[in-house]
């Protein structure tokens, strides 16, 4: 049994279609990673998966009983609004103070609980917002480029703090990640996407995989460079069309 | 007590006070400063409406504030900037309102009461149908607080939590429209935005929690209304502008105190 399956979702922002017939599942205890240029749906597939927008076609189906934690992509909390962090963790509320703890200690900042949040660095406010996505004890934590805006060390520490995470609670995770160094090392399962699935499998397969190299480029499997984004390769793309010709920097 | 007209416009400021307060918190956090704005001016056309089929000007300004904020809502994201859209629709409102106002004939109508408010002209009726909306107001907000609160900090975190923020723009939209309605009497369309974001900006420095923050809010309001009333008495002077003048006070002087402390 999958934890989550998604079955031919396709997703319109008006005439815009910015995901086209993409079908994954994700099982207990794997690590997912889902790669993809700028604008290719990434983040829409996540937040069709937590149902904050609908499908115009397919579906996504939750396992019985699975639960979801969410980290977002980034969360801008107006200096207006006075909070505690552990105020902010019980929202909405039937919270209890000691499974709080928990997650603050899980997510690597256990002496945070009465600081505000407007007042917390990048790399503490990612932190909080893992914790808040562990306090359901979720089956799966699905993290949207959870480390934009932290330095490369703040980035690894976060990352290594994931690690530890599943290590601890044997959760599933689904990731969006630009970092493909990361990705190619710490991922079961990596899923190129680009408004469509483009190609799937373990990290080594989908390094060597035309349609990888062709988004982003051969050599380093993926490692910090420079890379030709040319868009030339030819896959079924159904009715789904998009523009083919930009060029590109990575990370 | 209730026949004297002082106590009585205490009491209808009281109650706009404690409408406003967590609504107001709402508006800063959600920074929807110029939404509150629009809608309380577009109730000036759900005045002119309700004088013209005679009914009730609390009905027709619900209402109206209503359509107003609705529009606003299903118009923003279709290629204007929401201040753009926000600008226009206020002003056109207004402006409508006033034309409209000028059509009704027979009663010679007072419009700066509309305007400014006519807070030392509450009466009993008045004050049952403030206080009922601020009832109203305050139960609406107090039952979504969390799921509103959750809506606030993030749409993408609501939704995870089996939230629908959408539902609870809504209730606060709802709130909006019957504050600006039982506001119109006490300060006039002009400034209810200023009873909305003014105790509730000057809370901000006092505040550590949310929820403390629409209570100093609260505390803030009601003393403006209690000590700009008084003012009022004592120098001759408009009772509604009076009121905000105070609040205005507060939001400097807390400002003042902010500056003096460390951050936190």
């Amino acid at each position: 049994m999958s934890l989550v399956q998604v079955e031919d979702l396709s997703v319109r922002y008006g005439a815009k279609t910015v995901l086209s017939r993409v079908s994954l599942r994700i099982d207990k205890g794997e690590i997912v990673t889902i790669v993809g240029p700028n604008g290719s749906g990434k983040t829409s597939l996540l937040r069709a998966i937590i149902g904050a927008v609908k499908p115009s076609l397919g579906h996504v189906t939750q396992g019985s009983g699975v639960k979801i934690g969410y980290v977002p992509q980034k969360l801008h909390i107006d200096e207006t609004l006075p909070i505690t962090v552990s105020r902010f963790l019980k929202l909405p509320g039937g919270v209890l103070a000691a499974d709080i703890g928990q997650a603050l200690m899980q997510a690597g900042v256990p002496d945070l609980s009465k600081a505000q949040l407007s007042q917390l660095s990048g790399g503490q406010f990612q932190r909080v917002l893992l914790a808040r996505a562990l306090i359901g004890k979720p089956d799966l934590l699905l993290l949207d480029e959870a480390t934009q805006g932290l330095d490369q060390r703040g980035s690894a520490s976060f990352y290594q703090q994931i690690e530890q995470v599943r290590q601890d609670t044997g959760c599933a995770i689904l990731m969006i990640s630009h970092e493909l160094h990361v990705v190619m090392s710490a991922s079961d399962r990596v899923i190129c996407l680009n408004g469509h699935v483009c190609c799937e499998g373990t990290p080594a397969v989908v390094a060597s995989a035309p349609e990888y190299r062709a988004l982003f480029g051969t050599g380093t499997g993926g490692a910090l460079a420079l890379y030709r984004h040319d868009h030339d390769h030819g896959h079924d793309h159904g009715d789904h069309t998009h523009d083919h010709k930009h060029t590109e920097a990575a990370e | 007590m209730l026949d004297d007209f002082m106590v009585r416009a205490a009491l209808a400021g009281i109650g706009v006070a404690i409408a406003a307060a967590p609504l107001g918190c709402f508006v800063v956090w959600r920074r929807m400063a110029y939404f509150g704005d629009a809608t309380a001016h577009a109730a000036i056309l759900g005045v002119a409406l309700s004088l013209a089929f005679s009914m009730s000007i609390f009905i027709g300004a619900v209402v109206v504030a209503l359509l107003m904020a609705l529009t606003v809502n299903v118009l923003s994201g279709r290629g204007y900037a929401m201040d753009t859209l926000l600008g226009v629709l206020a002003h056109s409102a207004l402006a409508f309102g006033l034309v409209a106002v000028s059509f009704i004939s027979g009663v010679r109508i007072d419009l700066m009461a509309y305007l400014f408010g006519d807070i030392l002209a509450v009466s009993r009726g008045d004050l049952v149908v403030i206080w009922s909306g601020a009832a109203l107001v305050v139960a609406l907000i107090s039952w979504r607080w969390s799921a509103l609160l959750t809506s606030t900090m993030n749409e993408d975190l609501a939704y995870a939590s089996g939230i629908n923020p959408k539902r609870e723009q809504l209730a606060l939209t709802l709130a909006l429209a019957i504050t600006v309605a039982v506001a119109i009497k006490v300060v006039g369309v002009l400034l209810i935005a200023a009873m909305l974001i003014i105790p509730a900006a000057a809370a901000r420095p006092l505040s550590r929690t949310p929820e403390g923050m629409a209570i100093a809010a609260g505390l803030i309001g009601m003393l403006s209304a209690i000590v700009g009333l008084r003012a009022a008495y004592v120098f001759d002077t408009p009772a509604g502008p009076s009121i905000v003048c105070i609040a205005a006070t507060t939001f400097l002087a807390s400002s003042v105190i902010k500056s003096l402390r460390p951050a936190g």
